[in-house]
């Protein structure tokens, strides 16, 4: 328990504007970017360990969470019809415009790696057929070839959200910039492994229950690491809803990934582990962004670290010029 | 490139008429955003957003007298308890003259005008990704509300607290230094109207130069707690393009003590991403390896 601090402040309000972003609209594309950067991940594995039917399941699942994503990233806009204006530029000192890029390469990856693998799996390749010969040829390896490309795309599309959020002034996201993106990507891990022995028969499911438990694991040490280290600024992970929320999944994600390192025994097991870790993924999303508005709206985080650096003569300083835009 | 120009907020000066707020609205053409009685202050604005981007803070304070060993001062203020600034606060006790008496506590009212401090690190425009946000010629930050989506970055990453998203429209929406009177000659509305000249405008070396005397001056008249907020161009923001001279520690007025634009630690960022990224990969290529046994 941090003992209350002393500070002061204009009649409490808050210092920094909370996040605007909705719920559900912007939790559930944190957890959607991170399930399909997983499970791109775990398809391009599988294509080059030659696991076919968990890669099926992985293409297809990439290529959903990418897509239903950027509708919610869309609708969270304030003015959608202008969604393609984050692709007039590229703009490096805005995690939000390389997210954008991210997010256009990797839907259009696992789209097509998914439309290749769903051709070829087509009862007599009903597909295939009525498409050009050459093309119909060329399908699978064309396919292939974007599922592999996605091991690139995948990660960061699991991992960008971090910076995204860690980006900005709210001091529950900023201080917590080294952690973040660990938390995410172990998220995205469990979340895709949940979803690959979900969807895929059990015997060919066994890489997806390692990745859910290592996932888990390494989701479960990041949320440990922030709220060991932050102190003060990192109390909104502990308390209030947010630390409800963080609260659930953190006992969602070790059941589950206890639970995923025997769920190869039965249907039953891997239900309930899959679900788990899949509840578990959202409730940290949710609780991101809860922390994230907890933190602004209470001047404490904002003032008493500041106050602390001025007291001790460690003063902000300038960061090195010429790095505005453009 | 026009010369650099900014605000010097002058709040020893400020009278809390409220003049640049009016002024403001009218030449930007700013709606309103909601009618709220805080009950705390005379301030019913409460803070700067997407339809207040000129906002004027009213502090009532008890504070030791002057001339009484510090009036006041840096250490003097600093000495109040958190809860003297707010509504609990005794104001207004009978035959009580400020600085007449030394010994007795007296009372003091600050106000001041916020606005946007068109920072020379300016985070909003750092994590802009339309582009929608820019630099203008006179070195000030300015949103083009026909290239704005609406995606919100903006918002919480200004350490202020200045730029918001009206719900109703979608965009996000701040000050302006007023662009166009600036093209047109004219100074903005809100130094236009203030009639204490609290709120200067012009170039930012000459106000840095002139707020430097004003500082000299009133220490020199003993009111030591007069001090400079976002004058230094190697702060965490690399200065600002409107600063102020204020008479408390900021917070007092809602602002940041000591403000850092967060796309410094931006590199460092990418770096953690990169590693946890590497580290996906490392766990699912190790994840096959050892479903294939």
């Amino acid at each position: 328990m941090v003992p209350e601090a002393e500070f002061r402040s204009y009649y409490g309000q808050p210092v920094i504007k909370a996040p605007v972003w909705h719920v559900p609209h912007m939790p559930l594309y944190l957890y959607l970017g991170g399930l399909s950067g997983g499970a791109s991940l775990m398809s391009a594995a599988a294509r080059l360990a030659g696991h076919d039917r968990l890669g099926l399941t992985a293409r297809v699942t990439a290529a959903a969470g990418a897509t239903l994503g950027a509708g919610f990233l869309v609708a969270e806009l304030g003015r959608p019809e202008r969604f393609l204006n984050m692709l007039r530029i590229f703009k490096p000192t805005s995690p939000m415009s390389v997210g954008s890029w991210i997010l256009a390469a990797h839907s259009g990856l696992s789209a097509l790696a998914t439309a290749s693998a769903v051709a070829s799996a087509a009862p007599a390749s009903a597909v295939a057929a009525r498409l050009p010969r050459r093309v119909a040829a060329a399908l699978p390896a064309v396919g292939d070839a974007a599922a592999v490309a996605t091991a690139l795309t995948g990660p960061l599309m699991a991992t960008y959200t971090a910076v995204l959020v860690a980006d900005t002034a709210v001091p529950a996201w900023h201080e917590a910039h080294r952690e973040l993106p660990f938390l995410f990507a172990g998220s995205a891990l469990a979340s895709a492994g949940a979803m690959g022995m979900l969807a895929t028969p059990r015997a060919q499911a066994g890489p997806a229950r390692v990745a859910a438990a290592a996932g888990a694991a390494v989701e479960l040490a990041a949320g440990a690491v922030i709220e060991r280290r932050l102190g003060l600024v990192g109390e909104p992970y502990r308390e209030g809803k947010s630390g409800r929320l963080m609260r659930a999944a953190r006992a969602l994600t070790t059941g589950g990934g206890l639970l995923a390192t025997v769920a190869g025994r039965s249907r039953a097991l891997t239900a309930l582990s899959g679900l788990a870790l899949t509840a578990g993924a959202l409730c940290t999303r949710f609780g991101v962004l809860e922390a994230g508005r907890a933190s602004a709206a209470d001047p404490k985080y904002t003032v008493v670290p500041q106050r602390q650096r001025l007291e001790s003569g460690d003063r902000a300083s300038t960061p090195a010029p010429a790095r505005s835009w453009p | 490139m026009a010369e650099r120009v900014g605000f010097f907020t002058d709040t020893s000066i400020c009278i809390g008429c409220k003049a640049c707020e009016v002024a403001c609205k009218e030449w930007n053409d700013v709606p309103d955003d909601g009618f709220v009685f805080r009950a705390t202050s005379y301030d019913n604005t409460g803070g700067l957003g997407a339809s207040t981007w000129r906002h004027v803070a009213f502090i009532e304070q008890r504070v030791p007298a002057p001339g009484d060993g510090g009036p006041g001062g840096p250490s003097g203020a600093g000495e109040l308890p958190a809860d003297s600034v707010g509504p609990g606060v005794e104001t207004g006790a009978d035959g009580e003259r400020p600085g007449a008496v030394t010994g007795e506590p007296v009372d003091r009212w600050l106000m001041a005008s916020d606005v946007c401090k068109h920072c020379t690190h300016a985070a909003c425009l750092d994590v802009c990704p339309t582009g929608a946000l820019f630099r203008t010629e006179f070195d000030t930050v300015v949103v083009q509300a026909d290239v704005c989506n609406g995606c919100g970055y903006c918002v919480p990453a200004c350490p202020y607290g200045v730029i918001g998203r009206r719900e109703d429209d979608g965009r996000a929406f701040k000050c302006t230094m007023c662009y166009d009177r600036l093209r047109g000659g004219l100074e903005p509305a809100c130094a236009k109207a203030c009639p204490t000249d609290s709120i200067q405008f012009g170039p930012l070396d000459e106000l840095l130069e002139r707020a430097e005397r004003r500082v000299t001056d009133l220490h020199g008249q003993g009111r030591t707690e007069a001090r400079l907020y976002g004058a230094d161009p190697t702060d965490g923001v690399g200065g600002d393009g409107a600063f102020f001279l204020l008479m408390d520690d900021p917070e007092v007025y809602g602002l940041p003590p000591d403000p850092v634009v967060t796309t410094r630690d931006l590199p460092a960022m990418w770096g953690w991403a990169a590693g946890a990224a590497l580290s996906m990969a490392g766990i699912m290529t190790a994840a096959f390896l050892r479903g294939r046994r």
